[in-house]
């Protein structure tokens, strides 16, 4: 036992900057492991005294009560133009937004599109699990089409609701951008590229090459009303095909 | 430079009093009768003299979530606009009350409702003075009557806001930003460093160097926690009710009449005062300089010495509300006012007075 806890045995620890308090976030939902890589991040990039970070309105609102750094909350949609003024106002300081699919690409679709088309030094966190998780899973913008949420329960329809938004493309075509990315957080290979992603990004920032965007496409276990391995499972067999996994723009590629 | 005697428009002596006080940070987006602050700041190029940032925003929703985050890190940042543009920012300032933010919103009033004109009106007093957005909140709102004053209710703003670090609302109209007079621009002073803002706002999210963790937030779900900090923001509130009300009176001392305006109408009355004393009836004039908090104790002590208030505004009547508060029926109160881009002429104000005295 003695062996086991030596300090060259440590093969995993939690981060520092992740506090115990309980998250509230429910059993399958990726935000945890998002949290996770975020705080370990700043923390290997030395950032952890320079680090703002700007939390949204939706699943991830409590964002500021289990990663130990300076937090601004934002209203609705807001974020990417709060994290403008702060990267603005103190250049020195690494500034992140971490959003949901309905604050990002619904009510805060103009002000992400052109916190990004500015090059904001900044890094856009983009959680998309499909559906309005906080309120009780209704339809986001990006809702497949035919997934059934409780207001759309017939089933997403064209005619309807219009199609699924694909805002990490938008972003894409956007000057502003130096780093646009699309990533998942369900298997190991895939935590570990997410982080390798969200340190790109973040470096990005702080070498003033404009703004960045990292779309972690992720389940809503309670929202889609499955199980936690469901979930994953039907994430992998419904959102990849749709949301496709990788690089979309790299300006250093 | 300093103290040189200028003539410039309202609007371009915002912006040059920004610049001067040390102001970090300007966030707006176009809208007439104010285009012009944003105009002069890009023309000015601050940003490679004093360090300020100048960013024209997507809208105003931005502008004024911009201006949230300057006053979560703890800078002085401003904003303007006008009437429509500021409606949209109601949910912005709520919440710079609720996580009790610093900030400047300058409202350059035209007239409405909705889109309306783009001439001036005094139309936007209710929005201003009652909070504007969700919940129970106030903000400091100083309405300046003239260009001197657009220039110098800049610095006394960013005092008042970083002091009970609230938003504060400088309620001008079309008529202060387009005119123009002369103005004695404030001195310069340099904007503070980065060691002073963590000094001064060690309650701002600059980055922890060292100490524990802030977070900017309105929301608190906690229902006992989140009455407390109502009552909290009530407190402070009372306590700008009793330190931070300012008005001016203008002949008072002999009135039989009082005359009760703000910003662009009280310089109207200003001459409309003129013209009764003229004909012989003496009329003075209470000028609220701080709209809320309103100066209601100032305003009792006059009622009593008066015969009659007329409340004179470009709107169709919000502050006589106040004023009949205040009084609570101790006196006559009447209103005159005009609408849709009208500005009253003095002889309108000098016919309501003999209407009174009749």
């Amino acid at each position: 036992m003695q062996d086991i806890i030596k300090p060259e045995n440590l093969v995993y620890k939690k981060p520092a900057l992740l506090n115990d308090n309980p998250m509230h976030y429910c059993p399958g939902c990726s935000h945890s492991v998002v949290h996770k890589l975020i705080a370990e991040v700043i923390e290997e990039m030395g950032m952890t005294e320079r680090t703002i970070g700007i939390s949204p309105v939706g699943c991830a609102v409590f964002a500021y009560n289990y990663i130990d750094i300076d937090w601004i909350e934002a209203a609705h949609g807001r974020a990417p133009a709060i994290a403008c003024a702060a990267k603005r106002l103190w250049p020195s300081n690494l500034i992140f937004t971490y959003q949901g699919d309905g604050d990002l690409a619904c009510i805060g679709t103009a002000e992400t599109i052109h916190s990004l088309n500015r090059g904001d030094n900044i890094v856009i966190i983009f959680v998309n699990n499909a559906i309005y998780g906080m309120t009780g899973g209704q339809m986001a913008p990006t809702t497949l089409m035919g997934m059934k949420t409780s207001t759309c329960p017939y089933g997403r329809q064209a005619d309807l609701h219009g199609f699924p938004l694909k805002l990490t493309e938008i972003a894409a075509t956007l000057e502003g951008t130096c780093y646009v990315t699309r990533q998942a957080v369900n298997k190991v290979a895939y935590i570990r590229r997410a982080k390798q992603a969200l340190r790109k990004a973040f470096e990005y920032s702080m070498q003033g090459k404009g703004s960045s965007l990292v779309e972690i496409v992720s389940t809503c276990s309670s929202g889609w009303k499955k199980t936690p391995e469901e979930a994953n499972q039907w994430m992998e067999d419904h959102m990849f095909p749709y949301y496709k996994l990788g690089d979309l723009k790299d300006i250093e590629n | 430079m300093d103290n040189e005697i200028l003539l410039m428009k309202g609007n371009e002596a915002i912006a040059h009093a920004a610049i001067r006080c040390g102001c970090d940070g300007y966030f707006g987006y176009p809208i007439t009768p104010q285009s012009e602050v944003l105009e002069t700041l890009a023309a000015e190029k601050p940003w490679e003299t004093t360090g300020m940032v100048v960013v024209q925003a997507e809208s105003e929703v931005a502008s004024i979530n911009m201006v949230y985050g300057g006053g979560a890190v703890g800078k002085r940042v401003m904003t303007s606009s006008s009437s429509p543009g500021v409606a949209l920012m109601q949910e912005g300032i709520a919440y710079m009350a609720g996580a009790e933010l610093p900030g400047l919103i300058v409202n350059v009033q035209r007239g409405g409702p909705g889109l309306g004109t783009i001439q001036p009106s005094q139309g936007d007093y209710f929005q201003s003075t009652r909070g504007g957005g969700n919940g129970d909140y106030y903000v400091i709102v100083l309405a300046p009557a003239s260009v001197q004053e657009m220039a110098d209710f800049v610095e006394l703003s960013f005092e008042l806001a970083f002091k009970y670090r609230t938003p504060v609302i400088m309620l001008s109209d079309g008529v202060i930003g387009q005119m123009m007079e002369k103005v004695v621009l404030p001195p310069f002073k340099p904007r503070r460093t980065d060691d002073e803002v963590r000094q001064q706002c060690p309650w701002a999210a600059t980055g922890m160097r060292g100490r524990k963790k802030n977070i900017m937030t309105s929301l608190e779900l906690e229902p006992t926690a989140m009455e407390e900090h109502n009552l909290h923001l009530q407190r402070k509130y009372q306590e700008i009710r009793e330190k931070e009300v300012r008005c001016e009176e203008l002949q008072t001392e002999d009135a039989e009449y009082l005359i009760v305006a703000f910003g662009s109408a009280s310089r109207i009355a200003q001459k409309a005062i003129e013209q009764c004393r003229e004909k012989g009836i003496r009329v003075g004039m209470l000028r609220p300089i701080t709209l809320w908090p309103f100066p209601t104790g100032k305003l009792q002590g006059l009622a009593q010495k008066v015969k009659g208030i007329l409340c004179v505004e470009i709107n169709a009547g919000q502050m006589v509300e106040d004023v009949r508060l205040a009084v609570n029926g101790s006196v006559p109160v009447c209103h005159y006012g005009r609408m849709g881009g009208i500005v009253p002429a003095p002889d309108e104000i000098v016919n309501e007075i003999e209407k009174m005295t009749d």
